[in-house]
């Protein structure tokens, strides 16, 4: 063993750490590209999966705003507003929060809801991503012109949507944050879209 | 030490997950699923791999009463460059597991092999240790995640195309179907029950083996 003072054991770590952030920042740098396109493929195609690309020929993903801590994506045709997908997240899951995207069309129907990331627990509060249960789909077209707001819950809450056997808290915490944003959408709708004023 | 006995210990007489006991966090977190098993199993070992070989090469220039800070400093650069690698080429993968890639630096089975084996041990048995005790660790998390995924799912190897790639989507063996699960193998309590029966498993076959 070397002998120690303290100067140069400050000395010897400071020269380890400037030899590890070299080495962190040379993979920061030869992988930051790839992570943005990364980022930027996911969003794209989660975004396609609650709008069909037909509807629209602008590119959502560049254009958003954000109001109240939400980020909203905007869906053009031909510069006539087509549609909102509202990206947000619940932390009234049964574990941790869950992250959804909502598509809505200037009426404020509700085009089509995913889940984007969830910690429910497998087999039971897992059912509402789409690979594994259709639930999901309930949501479809839905308005709420059909229904009365009290309806707009899971059937426990004397509402219209399905719970799963077993997990109730899970579709309960989708179902009312889908609710929220059909009520946000309506009410923020000139402010998204200033054209509809 | 010999090769073999290196590659024994890391393997079964010093398992990190079934003797040592340590990195028990991500072991009974991340054990879900086979997947997720291996794939934190393949991070934790490739960690382990590359944390021994540094920290034996620069043994003779480590002062002992720096030694902690410094290995914690080398094993938070390695995982958090493999963090950026999978973030960057394993997109899906590191979106399942998460929050336990940089948990790894917390794994206490990397620090262990640290100062006991990699900073008194020459470079080549150093790599080995840390390639023995990552298998026979990434072992258990496999075996681990098969049983909950079996007992919680009725599935073996759900998933595989997030390790794997598109062709291995249908690698999934779907044991019992219309099973309607076990839930408490899909709990946290669930893998703390799975774990105590491999523990007992080993050590009944330590017993008979006298």
């Amino acid at each position: 063993m070397p002998t120690s003072t303290p100067l140069s054991a400050a000395f010897r770590l400071a020269c380890f750490s400037f030899i590890v952030i070299g080495l962190v920042s040379f993979v920061f740098h030869q992988t930051k590209d790839k992570i943005i396109q990364n980022e930027h493929d996911a969003l794209l195609q989660s975004l396609q999966s609650v709008l069909a690309q037909t509807l629209y020929d602008n590119k959502p993903n560049e254009d958003s705003i954000t109001l109240e801590n939400v980020i909203i994506y905007r869906a053009y045709r031909a510069n006539t507003p087509v549609a909102a997908i509202i990206k947000s997240t619940t932390p009234r899951g049964y574990s941790g929060d869950i992250q959804l995207l909502t598509a809505l069309d200037i009426t404020g129907s509700i085009l089509a809801v995913r889940i984007l990331d969830h910690k429910e627990t497998a087999g039971l509060g897992d059912k509402i991503e789409l690979k594994k249960s259709s639930w999901i789909l309930s949501f479809n077209h839905k308005t709420f012109a059909d229904m009365q707001r009290s309806q707009w819950a899971v059937k426990r809450d004397q509402g219209n949507f399905d719970q799963f056997t077993g997990a109730t808290i899970t579709p309960r915490a989708v179902v009312n944050e889908v609710k929220k944003i059909g009520l946000f959408f309506q009410q923020h709708k000139t402010q998204i879209f200033p054209q509809l004023k | 030490m010999t090769y073999q006995q290196i590659v024994k210990n890391g393997l079964w007489t010093n398992n990190q997950a079934l003797v040592a006991l340590l990195g028990l966090c991500p072991l009974l977190a991340v054990s879900n699923t086979t997947i997720n098993g291996l794939a934190l199993g393949m991070a934790t070992t490739l960690t382990l791999i590359l944390s021994n070989g540094c920290i034996s090469l620069v043994r003779n220039t480590i002062l002992p009463e720096i030694r902690l800070p410094l290995f914690v400093l080398i094993i938070a650069g390695i995982v958090t460059m493999i963090e950026l690698l999978m973030h960057a080429y394993f997109y899906q993968l590191y979106k399942t597991l998460g929050i336990f890639i940089p948990l790894i630096v917390t794994n206490c089975a990397i620090i262990g092999r640290a100062e006991v084996f990699a900073s008194k041990n020459k470079f080549l048995p150093s790599l080995v240790d840390g390639l023995a005790m990552g298998l026979g660790f990434s072992f258990v998390l496999v075996v681990l995640g098969g049983m909950r995924e079996f007992l919680s799912l009725g599935s073996l190897l759900s998933q595989a195309n997030l390790l794997f790639g598109e062709q291995a989507k249908n690698w999934q063996f779907i044991i019992l179907d219309d099973y309607s699960g076990l839930l408490l193998a899909a709990f946290p309590a669930g893998s703390f029950i799975a774990l105590g029966l491999l523990i007992a498993l080993k050590n009944s076959l330590e017993v008979d083996a006298k």
